[in-house]
């Protein structure tokens, strides 16, 4: 049967690929991350890996993926929420921790998890140093809807462009309408 | 290919259990003849009427400590999340299966076994669920046409748009203006394909997830992304589904649908999301 099915899926007007082999081979990176690590089943086993580490991915993934501020204004935080993959939206305060910056870094990082914390706040040193870099405000993610993934915006996000200059680094240009969010909602945000 | 069978087959302390996906022991489910993560050969650990499909690796990598490191290089990480996806798929394509999260170690065998038993029930109302089923992506791209001179240079800027006796800051205002309008009507139009994403698959489709739009680095270029969706869909209507999703843009400049899949049921493999499927997929405008 699965032979006949593996025909069928792969399709003529598909990816050209027979079933099976193309998403691993050809599915472009966002892709298989969003779903490798954001989905699926969550089975919180006997090691912590699923928690920690992720964290620290997500930051190292986020320093990748734009500056941070950026990426989060963008909704890059798809595992930011998700309690079983992130510590920080155990304890609620996502926007915050992220926002203390080098202080946070220096002064109080929690302590239970010894190096890889100390790896976790180096880490967000970084970040906020980028930041600072970038000229962003350093509170600005603290604006990052907290919403499950699974919710829609439906309009009722509040996405009005940032003061922000769109020149403030060449890296901005392509992203730039990356604010908006859906065309039916924001009739005169851009006027004026 | 070696098979674990039962609880006892666990591993030496040196390795950790690895695990790609569960799916039902019944009907023998074969391994698919991938090597998963690190090349390591997979195997199947069975308990009562499930097995989880399971590889052996080095505890000093893939235990807490070590896992980091895969994790803190992106080409790593890729190579990591394409090796698990990769064996996903292979088995999905086999048989139905619950893809794990990256990342899902166990000490050994044992403990997985254990988990296996624990979480029966729900793991078959799962594969219940998701069986004969495929998920399939969606994204509604808006892509502006290239952006007029005025937009990047107020300067020299096509002079012969300037009208009779307007000021070329006036012209630049006006085109810019007009820029934006274009943008926004293209942006305008791609919200409305992806408000009719749901009633157009609607008939095709099980369950519908609504996932954050990709932006950054990592997203494709082809414009922005203002809808990101998964829809479950039984196999045999993957081309249907495929073929009606991709026509939605059609006559729609600048608007662009693409369709990924077949995927792993990865968006609904999630007990969280199991049910709300098909409230999900009401129009949210």
């Amino acid at each position: 049967m699965s032979d006949s099915i593996a025909r069928r899926a792969g399709g003529p007007s598909g990816m050209g690929v027979p079933y099976g082999t193309g998403q691993g081979t050809s599915a472009n990176l966002a892709d298989i991350l969003e779903r490798v690590l954001d989905r699926g089943i969550v089975i919180a086993g006997d090691i912590q890996i699923n928690l920690l580490d992720i964290e620290l991915l997500t930051i190292k993934l986020r320093l990748l993926v734009a500056s941070v501020d950026k990426a989060r204004e963008m909704g890059i935080d798809w595992w930011e929420h998700d309690p079983s993959l992130s510590s920080r939206a155990r304890d609620d305060a996502p926007g915050r921790q992220m926002a203390a910056g080098p202080s946070g870094a220096g002064s109080g990082p929690p302590v239970e998890k010894g190096a890889q914390d100390a790896e976790v706040a180096r880490l967000r040193a970084e970040v906020a140093e980028l930041r600072a870099a970038a000229g962003l405000p350093e509170g600005a993610s603290t604006r990052s809807a907290r919403r499950p993934p699974e919710s829609r915006p439906s309009g009722t996000r509040p996405r009005k462009p940032r003061p922000v200059s769109k020149d403030a680094s060449g890296a901005s240009e392509p992203s730039r309408p990356a604010r908006r969010h859906r065309g039916d909602d924001r009739d005169n945000e851009d006027e004026g | 290919m070696t098979r674990t069978h039962g609880a006892g087959g666990t591993t030496d302390r040196n390795t950790v259990s690895y695990v790609y996906a569960v799916c039902r022991a019944g009907g023998a489910p074969e391994v698919p003849d991938v090597r998963g993560v690190d090349g390591a050969p997979l195997r199947l650990v069975t308990q009562g009427s499930l097995a989880a499909v399971t590889a052996s690796l080095p505890a000093d990598e893939f235990g807490a400590g070590g896992l980091e490191e895969w994790l803190k290089d992106l080409d790593q990480l890729e190579r990591l999340a394409r090796s698990h996806n990769e064996v996903v798929d292979a088995l999905h394509a086999r048989t139905t299966v619950l893809p794990m999260r990256l990342a899902t170690v166990y000490l050994d065998d044992a403990r997985l076994s254990r988990v296996l038993r624990e979480r029966a029930e729900g793991f078959g109302q799962l594969l219940d669920r998701l069986d004969g089923q495929v998920e399939m992506g969606v994204k509604v791209y808006a892509t502006p046409a290239a952006r007029t001179p005025a937009a990047t240079s107020a300067r020299g800027a096509e002079p012969q748009d300037t009208a009779e006796g307007e000021s070329p800051g006036r012209a630049y205002l006006r085109r810019r203006q007009a820029h934006r309008r274009h943008s926004r009507d293209v942006h305008r139009t791609a919200g409305e394909v992806a408000a009719r994403l749901p009633r157009t698959a609607a008939p095709l489709v099980r369950a519908r997830a609504v996932h954050r739009p990709q932006q950054g680095e990592l997203a494709p270029r082809i414009g922005e992304n203002v809808a990101n969706e998964a829809y479950l869909v039984a196999r045999s209507d993957v081309m249907g589904f495929r073929g009606t999703l991709e026509g939605m843009a059609d006559g729609a400049p600048g608007v662009h649908v693409e369709v990924t899949g077949p995927w792993a049921p990865y968006s609904f493999a999630d007990g969280t999301s199991a049910d709300g499927g098909a409230t999900q997929g009401a129009p949210d405008d």
